[in-house]
């Protein structure tokens, strides 16, 4: 009696292991995995300072690796793009602009106001409203004071074409 | 002698070739030229109440208005915001957008089980609102329980610069920009997704500088 009510008992909890398992690897399908495709922060970076080859491989790159594979790439570019460059607008240096792009992430302050460059406040945000193309021009060709090569620090287009809204969604209605 | 030298080594440098397209992110990646992956621009900024952070990714650029009734958001891409709060430029926190088909479903603010470029969906659904069609004129919104509000839909693109007079500066046939310039992204539109977060909600440091950064993943 005590045998047979003994191997009812193990052969139970056998049954309820083996019912517990399959419970188990039935309720939770493997999640589903998204990789690849494309990144951005700051406005034109992989476009102005990355060559052609590379620009697959810039956007395959976390921010946190950017500066030990990119930097020496960026410094070149920026003295490619002006072999005259000094400092900029912000007294950057060439090797301190290209430390500063090379993790391309969108700074933002929380606290203060948000813009790309209002002229005193720097990198806080991008608003719709930023000129952000002007900002990168005369930061990359305007020298020390901003007014060096004229021709190229403005693309004299400096607002959008239709007005943003004053509240959510903010972006312009469709054309 | 010195700006001839500037505009050789910018055409030397720039020559990308006949896909010179886009907006902020132009020229960008070959691999996502074209693509429903293919970003436009991102931006971060105070909302209109002030405790709050807009925070726009706009894909799929210059649909002229005769291609934005058909262009969609693709269920196969993870669009993703990453809030780094501490200052490694590793993400924190990501906010996730994936279209179902009709609505776009948001994940986050939330920490995400792993970092970098391999993605899954983080928690539950925060928030969620239908896709505005291109004839809507009210944009429709909605917002989670989370206090966070959404919007996905066509848009005018926000972008404006004149892309054609900078590819001239680069081959080499033109040495300046014109004045006044002419907006390439005129009369174009995009497909933006417009998130307003509560600033708490982003864990900000006591200095309140974050970092954020966009991408868009396809399912794998």
């Amino acid at each position: 009696m005590k045998q047979l009510l003994s191997r009812i008992y193990i052969t139970g909890a056998a049954a309820l292991v083996l019912l517990a398992s399959c419970h188990k690897s039935d309720s939770a399908p493997a999640p589903t995995y998204y990789e690849g495709g494309d990144q951005m922060a700051r406005p034109a970076i992989n476009t102005a300072f990355v060559d052609a080859a590379a620009k697959d491989s810039f956007n395959a790159t976390i921010p946190s690796q950017m500066a030990s594979r990119f930097t020496t790439k960026f410094k070149s570019k920026l003295l490619g793009l002006n072999p005259g460059y000094t400092t900029n607008a912000l007294g950057l240096t060439a090797d301190q602009f290209t430390g500063v792009l090379v993790t391309d992430v969108l700074n933002v302050s929380t606290t203060g106001k948000t813009t790309f460059f209002d002229g005193t406040n720097v990198l806080t945000g991008r608003t719709l409203a930023d000129d952000v193309i002007d900002v990168e021009l005369k930061l990359i060709f305007g020298g020390p004071a901003g007014t060096s090569n004229a021709t190229l620090t403005s693309d004299y287009v400096n607002a959008n074409d239709k007005a943003f809204l004053s509240s959510f969604p903010y972006l312009a209605s469709p054309w | 002698m010195k700006k001839t030298k500037v505009i050789v080594a910018a055409a030397v440098c720039l020559a990308i070739g006949g896909s010179i397209l886009w907006a902020a992110d132009h020229i960008d990646a070959p691999a996502v030229t074209g693509q429903a992956t293919d970003i436009t621009d991102f931006y971060a900024f105070a909302g209109s109440n002030s405790g709050n952070l807009v925070l726009v990714a706009n894909t799929q650029g210059l649909l002229a208005p005769s291609a934005t009734g058909v262009a969609k958001f693709d269920a196969n891409t993870l669009v993703e915001i990453n809030i780094d709060n501490n200052g490694d430029n590793v993400e924190d926190l990501v906010i996730q957008a994936l279209y179902d088909g009709a609505a776009m479903k948001f994940y986050g603010p939330i920490a995400p089980s792993a970092t970098g470029t391999k993605s899954k969906l983080e928690g539950s659904i925060t928030a969620q609102v239908a896709v505005t069609p291109y004839t809507t004129g009210t944009p429709v919104t909605a917002t989670g329980t989370n206090g966070m509000t959404v919007f996905a839909g066509p848009r005018d693109d926000p972008f404006f610069f004149d892309l054609n007079q900078f590819k001239k500066i680069i081959a080499g046939t033109a040495t300046s920009f014109n004045n006044p310039g002419t907006d390439a992204f005129a009369g174009t539109n995009v497909l933006s997704i417009v998130v307003e977060v509560p600033k708490t909600l982003l864990n900000p440091p006591a200095s309140g500088k974050i970092n954020a950064w966009l991408e868009t993943k396809k399912k794998i």
